[in-house]
Order: structure tokens, then C-alpha cells, then sequence
């Protein structure tokens, strides 16, 4: 029984049970509901959800436990040579999960019956799946064979188990709601109880993500610390990942690529950024402000894939042919000031709104003692109204250049993948993110530090981002001039 | 006291008369005049990012547009039955054995002898460069015709095939003579050939609906590449993303807006959400590759992951949105609702959140609209793969069959050699934009229609 068909019996079980519960209670009060204490719907919304909730949990906890099961249950058949050394193995059960599924769609296109799939010889196997266009790497070893049937055993045992049980859970959940129903039972009270529950799940998962990324970057991290010096990651002053091994994965290249171009991309977009947003909050007129500020803001709605195009194919070559070369400066088109120059134009919108609203939140009874004072607009935005925004926008610049620090397509395609610590922005360097694409893009194991150095990189960034994060959110809590 | 001012004044000598109103002195025109640069910094700053952002679109544009023409050869192939089955017994079988070399060979004929047929002669131009204006696609295309329809064998039909990339740019305008002298793929003689065959009517170009429906093609033949499998995969993660986002996000809204007691669970979610919205997106790729495809088996570039990873990128936008327009719902309605014996729960879910709606629809909508552009983690859970298959329909499995997404397809025909592909991915930019103007016009229309100001 497939996973989905079993959702779809609980469903139909727990309709059953909510138009059973619902009808019995209106006989039981004599089709008088303002004899019940709830509203008759709720008594049949109890029964749905002792039907399915617990159903539901039940199946999902099983489906935690059952790979754990079949993962132990396998471990005898794993030959002796290889029971510890875990690439070996992981590659052992990848093959035996791979054979077993292989059977399986073997069995369903109608190609081997499954008496032949359980007693087929090892050397017959390969043949038997490629005739129902399975593709196997190599010869089938008795080993893995015996495992894989073995695994399409309990996995068979497991589904059966798992529907049963959750059948079996479903309808003692109605029968159970059946019983309890009476008028004077609190349906309501109950089903608003486990509604709660639910939301409270849901409002979980923003942790959950949280612990997932913390948790998958942390322990492949340490499992390329325990192949890789952590010192030379850290201070390593070159990058030269070679898949054949004795790579050098030193941080630093890519931590001064990342920081060149976010540099660059500031110095572009913090005074466009907050010329634009001080323009637009004390000088337009309304109309002109109303037009204006969604067209900036159509910048950040562009994705930015579409961005990495324009650094490639216009912003790249301009810069080449008209600064590089002529000024001799090299003859990259890929290069730190490209990709600055165009994270810098993502970022004004990003800037310029958060100091728009910054701006206009500063009162504007400032505004008019400075006026008043005989200030011109443009003496009272420099000396009262930015240092009165100054935190804000600090905050908002901080929150930019993590954004900035974070960016990827951009670089991938227009920084350039060289590691390189140079100093002249028309070179091609190369950036942290662009790093974790290229080491983890294509076929990939998990057991060689250069696929693992990418979860290295990810827990950097992801530090120095969430870092950048909390310190923009300290100073503008701490320095926000309370008015009023 | 004035008068004696005026006179101490007028008594000093070398002073400058006293300025009139009307005219200004040196420290105001100065102060003007900084005055008028500060208010031009601010409209140079607009005219910066608005310009940049016209020639961003204007360069996209010009190179994309040309994806969506294309340049097709129409001659008449005779099928020849003796070539195509050699058994002469039409099973399927036998003609599966003609691999498409076979077709290759009988389409240059073809095309060779209907270039002798219109009585068009160029010196140095040999039979083989007429083979090679035939894109490599129409052999198999031809192929597939043939065995869908053995009858064909022997029949003499018109066929309209892709002339190759280098052709094709040279009606575009993307290959010249100059280039071509120096490129490989195509030589002087066979553009000459072209500008022929153009007179002659056999090649023409038209709109390309091949470039909305084709799967992707190999580098060697740019013209038959297409956006089909991008863009339904593309819908696929969508349609997840939102059956995914839209009842937690709004699930969880409800709860951390109308229940949640102030405690440090709930601040410890509400730091959490605040940021999660702040994670650059390759971290949630990371995420997907650790948890969903290593820890949990799921199978890579399936537009599942893909939409597991975006859904959870996504989340925190939709919560922060839906948590807006909850709190714009006034409490007067609330109130009203307990006055009148709702339960909390009754008062949220019978009257909150239907006056929360439209807004809460438009944030998805937006949100949804960002996540649609979204590239980097989909490169790390591998749905920058080359996929030429179509993944089946979404019951029966298709969201775990390989698929790619419209913005992938951007950047991984923008890393292929061929320039003919700058043009394709400027011309899936175009399909992507148009996506994402038609998402954003319905949540404004949808804003302008329903929104309520209490």
C-alpha cells in the first residue's frame, strides 16, 4: 500500500468518524443543538481529529525509527573487511538500497516475477534490472545481494506494519470519539486544545530550520576538521582544492575576495542608497515620490540571476575594455570591481528604503526649529535630521553589507574563480559563496575534504552573517533617540 | 539707537555699503548654492540606479528577444525506403536499428539536392557545409516521425527543420563574415549559401514556440534548446512552495499574533524568524543537501528538495507579511466577536483571518515571487543538472524526477560557450520577467481590490 493511498484511508476514516460523531449527538439531544455544550459540528471535528492526528503521528515517528531498524538488521550482512571503515560502508548500503529498489521496479514493469527476484543468482541481477532499464555501476557481489533481499523483506514487513498500525490507531480513535460523545461532553474545548497544538507546531519550525542549519553545518564541519587542520582552514593563505588530494584550503583568499567586493559594492550603494532616500523624503513632491519609489524599488525584485547576466555579458566587458585594458590594469572581464559594481546597484533599494523610513520617522517638529533657526533644507538634513537617523542607518548599511557578503549569483558569475590575494580590483578574485557553489555542485562524495570544506565555508558565512545581523539590530535598539 | 548704528557704520571707511534685500550676499548665494548641489546629489542618485536599471533591462531585452525567432530550412525530403529499412518489413524494431546518423545523411542529401535543383552554385562550397547547415536536432526529429508513422517510408514530404546556431546568428546578426572566417563551426561559403537560400524562400524565420516547449539541448546545438522542462519544473516547486508556506506561515502568524503568551519561547521564535530572514540563500542549499538529500535519501534535482529549500526560505517573508495584515485587523472586531460568546479560537478563524485575507494572499503572492527568482540553493541540491527528460505528471511521482527551474536554466546556459546561448538565457530572463510581472500585478490588483482601510 503506498504512503499516499494510506493518507487517503485515514482521510475517508476520519470523514466516517466526524459525520458518525455528529449525527449521534444530534439524536442523543433530539435534534435540539442548543442542548449541546457545543456546536454539533464540533463533536464530529473531534472524532476527525482522534482519528488522524495520532494516525498521522504514529506513521511519522515510524518512519523515523524503520531506517534506523533496517540500518542495524543490515550491519551482519556488511563483510567483515569493510565494518569499519564508513565511506566503504555508506557506498555498501547506497548499493544494497539501489539493488533492492532496482527488484522492486523490476517486479512492477512486469520484466521478473517476484519468486524469480527472490531467488535470483547474483550474476543474473544486473542483467535482469538493465532489461527494466535500471542501470547498475557493476557486478552484483553476493554480499549485497543477500543484503538487498533481506532489506526488501523488513521494508515489505515495514509497510504492511505501518498501515496496519495506522489503520488500526485511526479507527480505535473514532471509536474512542464515539463513546465520548454526549451532549454534555466539552468537543469544543478539545478540539481548540489540539487546533493550538497545531499552531504551535507550525510556529516551530522557523527553530527547527534554525537547528537544521546550525546542526548540518556544524557536523560536516567537524568531520572536515577531522580530515583538514582546522588552523590551516582558518590562516591558510592559499587556495588550491585538488580532487586527487593534498589540497590547500586556506580560508583567507576567499575571506579577502568576499570582503574586496562587498567593499566595492558599498562604496557604490550606501551614498546612492541614502542620496536617493534623502531626495525622495525631503525633497519630492508627493507625485513624483509615488512614482519614483516603486521604480527603485523594482531593482529588488529583479532576481538576481538576472543581475549575474548583466555583471557577465555587459557590465564585464565595459569594464574591461574601457578601464582594465587601456589603464593597464589587466584584461579580466570577470572581476572584483564588476561584481561590486553590480551588487552595489542591487543594494540601493535595499538601503534606500530602510533610510526612507528612517528619515521620516525623525519628527518634524526638528525639521521646523531648524527651519526656524534660518537653516536651509540642506543644513538641516546634514546637521539635524542624519544624526538624528544616524543609527538607523548605520544599522541598515550593516544589514546591506551582510547582504552583500552573502550574495552569490552575482559573484559565481561575475567575480571569477581565481583565489587570489591582490590588491588591483580589476582582477579576478574569488568569493566564499562562489566557493561552496563550485565544491558542491556536480558529482560529489562526502568523504573528501574538498566536497566537505564547502560546510566550512557555510558555517563562516553564516557566522559572519548572523553576526553582521545582530550587531546592526544592537545599535539601532541601543542608539534610537526615543521621541516623544 | 538706529541712527547711531547708521552713523558709526557710515563713518567707517572702506566698509561696503549695506546689501539690499533683493540682492544676495556671498555667504547666502554660497549657502544656495550648496544648497541646489545637495538637492542635485539626490536626483543624480535616482538618475544612477534608474538608468543602470533601464540599460540592465534594454541589454537583456536586445540580446533575449532574438531566443524567441529562429531559423528554419523547409525542403522536401524524400523518404527513402531502401535507406531507412533496409529489411523492408517496417517493424519497429528493424527501424529503431537506423540510428540517426542514417537520417543526418539522408537530410544533407535532401537539402543538396534542392540547392542543385534551384540552380544555386557558390565556389567552394562542397556538399559537406550544405550537410552541416541542417541543425543536428532534425535528424532525430525526422527519426521520431518516421517511427510514430512507418506509413511515411517512401512518401516524398516538406520538412521544416532548425537551421544550426551559426545560421541562425547570421540572421540575427550575431555572426558575421569577419567571425565566421575565423570560427570553425562555420565557414564563409555556407553564409553566402544563407543569404541563397533566403532569396529562395527555404530559409525563413519565424516565431520559435519550440524555445517555450523543447526540454534542453547539448552545447552542440543551441537552436533546439528550450525552456519546456525549466518551466514546468519551475511551476511544479511553485505550487509546492505555496501548498507548503501558505497553512504553516499562516498557521504560525496566527499563533505567534492572537495566542502566544509573552515568554521566552516565544521570543526565542520570533528571533529565530527575524533571522531566518536574514540567511543568505546558499545556507539553505547547504541545509537541503545535508538534511533532505543526504540525511533523508530524498532524490537530488527533484523539484521536491527544491521546493522543501525554498519553502523554508521563504516562510519568513510569508509570516512577516501575514503577521501584518493579522495585526491591521482592528481589535474592535475581536472584541465585538468575545462580546458576543466566540470562543478565542471562533473569533480568530471566524473573523480575523477572513478580514486578514487579501492581505495575507498578497504577501504569498510577493513572497512567491521571490522565491520563483530564486538560484543559488537550487545549484547546491543539483537542479543545475542537464536535463533533457520531462518529468511525468505530479501524481504519478513527477516531483522526484529530475527537473531544473527557469533561473537555473538562466545560469547554466550563461556558463556554456556558444554566445548562441547569451541569447537563450536573455530570452529565458524574458520568460522569467514575464512571470514575475504577471505574480506582482495580480497581488497589486488583488491589494487594490479587497484592501480595506479601517
Amino acid at each position: 500500500m503506498s504512503f499516499f493511498t494510506l493518507l487517503l484511508i485515514l482521510l475517508v476514516i476520519g470523514i466516517v468518524g466526524f459525520v458518525l460523531c455528529r449525527q449521534r449527538v444530534l439524536s442523543l439531544a433530539a435534534n435540539n443543538p442548543r442542548s449541546l455544550h457545543s456546536l454539533p459540528n464540533y463533536y464530529g471535528w473531534h472524532a476527525f481529529v482522534m482519528a488522524v492526528v495520532p494516525a498521522v503521528l504514529a506513521l511519522a515517528v515510524w518512519m523515523i525509527v524503520q531506517p534506523l531498524l533496517v540500518e542495524r538488521q543490515l550491519t551482519s550482512f556488511i563483510p567483515a573487511e569493510i565494518r569499519e571503515d564508513p565511506p566503504a560502508r555508506t557506498l555498501f548500503m547506497a548499493d544494497v538500497r539501489r539493488v533492492a529498489d532496482g527488484l522492486n521496479v523490476a517486479i512492477e514493469r512486469g520484466v521478473i516475477t517476484s519468486e524469480e527476484a527472490a531467488t535470483m543468482p547474483p550474476e543474473q541481477v544486473r542483467g535482469a534490472l538493465a532489461s527494466a532499464r535500471v542501470a547498475l555501476g557493476g557486478e552484483v557481489s553476493t554480499a549485497v545481494l543477500d543484503a538487498a533481499q533481506d532489506y526488501r523483506g523488513f521494508a515489505a514487513t515495514g509497510a504492511l506494519g505501518r498501515s496496519i498500525l495506522a489503520i488500526l490507531l485511526s479507527l480505535a480513535g473514532v471509536v474512542y470519539a464515539f463513546r465520548m460523545t454526549s451532549p454534555q461532553f466539552r468537543a469544543r474545548n478539545r478540539v481548540e486544545f489540539v487546533v493550538q497544538g497545531l499552531l504551535i507546531l507550525a510556529s516551530t519550525i522557523a527553530i527547527l530550520t534554525t537547528v537544521g542549519i546550525v546542526l548540518s553545518l556544524l557536523t560536516e564541519s567537524l568531520r572536515f576538521f577531522t580530515l583538514y587542520p582546522i588552523q590551516d582552514f582558518f590562516f591558510g593563505l592559499t587556495w588550491s582544492p585538488n580532487f586527487r588530494g593534498n589540497s590547500a584550503l586556506g580560508l583567507v583568499p576567499l575571506l579577502w575576495g568576499t570582503l574586496y567586493i562587498s567593499l566595492v559594492a558599498m562604496l557604490v550603494a550606501v551614498p546612492i542608497g541614502i542620496f536617493t532616500a534623502i531626495y525622495l523624503a525631503e525633497y519630492a513632491h508627493p507625485r513624483v515620490r509615488a512614482v519614483i519609489k516603486p521604480l527603485i524599488e523594482v531593482i529588488a525584485g529583479i532576481p538576481t540571476v538576472v543581475f549575474g547576466l548583466f555583471a557577465l555579458v555587459t557590465v564585464g566587458p565595459f569594464l574591461r575594455d574601457w578601464f582594465a585594458q587601456p589603464f593597464g590594469f589587466g584584461n579580466s572581464g570577470s572581476s572584483v570591481m564588476t561584481a561590486g559594481l553590480v551588487i552595489g546597484i542591487l543594494n540601493i533599494p535595499f538601503i534606500s528604503s530602510l533610510a526612507d523610513d528612517i528619515i521620516n520617522a525623525v519628527p518634524q517638529a526638528m525639521r521646523d526649529g531648524s527651519y526656524g533657526l534660518g537653516a536651509t533644507k540642506s543644513e538641516t538634513i546634514r546637521q539635524v535630521i542624519l544624526p538624528a537617523a544616524l543609527p538607523g542607518i548605520v544599522g541598515a548599511v550593516l544589514l546591506a553589507a551582510s547582504r552583500a557578503i552573502g550574495e552569490t549569483m552575482i559573484v559565481t558569475m561575475g567575480a571569477g574563480a581565481s583565489a587570489a590575494l591582490d590588491l588591483n580590483p580589476f582582477q579576478a578574485m574569488t568569493t566564499i559563496t562562489v566557493k561552496i557553489v563550485s565544491q558542491l555542485t556536480g558529482d560529489t562524495e562526502f568523504n573528501s575534504p574538498e566536497t566537505l570544506v564547502a560546510f566550512a565555508l557555510g558555517m563562516t558565512l553564516f557566522v559572519i552573517t548572523l553576526g553582521l545581523n545582530i550587531f546592526a539590530l544592537y545599535i539601532v535598539r541601543k542608539y534610537r533617540e526615543q521621541y516623544e | 539707537m538706529t541712527d547711531a548704528i547708521t552713523g558709526d557704520l557710515a563713518a567707517t571707511p572702506g566698509r561696503k555699503p549695506k546689501s539690499s534685500l533683493l540682492a544676495q550676499d556671498a555667504l547666502t548665494r554660497r549657502r544656495n548654492a550648496s544648497e541646489a548641489r545637495f538637492k542635485y546629489y539626490g536626483i543624480a542618485a535616482i538618475c544612477v540606479s534608474l538608468l543602470t536599471l533601464a540599460i540592465m533591462l534594454y541589454t537583456i531585452f536586445s540580446d533575449g528577444v532574438g531566443a524567441f525567432q529562429q531559423a528554419k530550412l523547409t525542403f522536401p525530403v524524400t523518404l527513402d525506403a531502401e535507406r531507412l529499412d533496409p529489411s523492408g518489413n517496417r517493424s519497429r524494431e528493424d527501424l529503431m536499428k537506423v540510428t540517426t546518423i542514417g537520417y543526418a545523411s539522408l537530410l544533407g542529401d535532401a537539402l543538396n539536392a534542392e540547392v542543385a535543383a534551384r540552380g544555386i552554385q557558390i565556389d567552394g562550397l562542397d556538399g559537406r557545409m550544405i550537410n552541416d547547415m541542417v541543425s543536428r536536432d532534425a535528424p532525430a526529429r525526422v527519426r521520431n516521425m518516421v517511427l510514430a508513422d512507418p506509413s511515411l517510408l517512401g512518401q516524398t514530404i516538406t520538412v521544416q527543420v532548425y537551421a544550426t546556431g551559426r545560421i541562425d546568428g547570421y540572421l540575427k546578426g550575431r555572426v558575421t563574415r569577419e567571425t565566421a572566417a575565423r570560427d570553425a563551426n562555420v565557414s564563409v561559403e555556407q553564409l553566402d549559401l544563407a543569404d541563397e537560400l533566403r532569396a529562395a524562400g527555404i530559409l525563413t524565420t519565424g516565431f520559435n514556440s519550440g524555445f517555450l516547449t523543447n526540454p534542453d539541448a547539448s552545447d552542440q546545438r543551441p537552436e533546439s534548446a528550450g525552456l519546456g522542462v525549466a518551466i514546468i519544473g519551475s511551476i511544479y516547486m511553485m505550487v509546492m512552495v505555496l501548498l507548503f508556506t501558505l497553512p504553516v506561515g499562516v498557521a504560525a502568524s496566527i499563533y505567534l499574533e492572537e495566542f502566544a503568551p509573552k515568554n521566552r519561547f516565544t521570543d526565542i521564535i520570533e528571533i529565530n524568524i527575524s533571522n531566518l530572514a536574514a540567511v543568505p540563500s546558499i545556507v539553505f542549499g547547504i541545509l537541503g543537501l545535508a538534511i533532505f538529500i543526504n540525511f533523508m535519501g530524498l532524490p537530488q534535482s527533484s523539484s521536491l528538495v527544491g521546493a522543501l529549500v525554498i519553502s523554508l526560505m521563504t516562510l519568513p517573508t510569508i509570516i512577516i507579511a501575514t503577521r501584518a495584515s493579522l495585526r491591521a485587523v482592528p481589535p474592535s472586531i475581536r472584541q465585538a466577536a468575545l462580546g458576543v460568546g466566540a470562543s478565542q479560537t471562533q473569533t480568530v478563524f471566524h473573523h480575523v483571518l477572513p478580514l486578514a485575507m487579501p492581505g495575507i494572499l498578497t504577501g504569498t503572492i510577493l513572497g512567491l515571487a521571490t522565491a520563483l527568482g530564486e538560484t543559488a540553493p537550487l545549484l547546491l541540491i543539483g537542479m543545475v543538472a542537464f536535463v533533457t527528460n520531462f518529468p511525468r505528471g505530479p501524481l504519478d511521482g513527477g516531483v522526484l524526477d529530475p527537473a531544473t527551474a527557469l533561473p537555473v536554466q538562466v545560469y547554466s546556459w550563461a556558463s556554456r560557450a556558444d554566445p548562441a546561448f547569451i541569447e537563450r538565457s536573455s530570452g529565458a530572463i524574458i520568460v522569467l520577467l514575464a512571470f514575475l510581472v504577471v505574480m506582482n500585478a495580480v497581488a497589486i490588483l488583488l491589494r487594490r481590490r479587497f484592501e480595506r482601510r479601517w
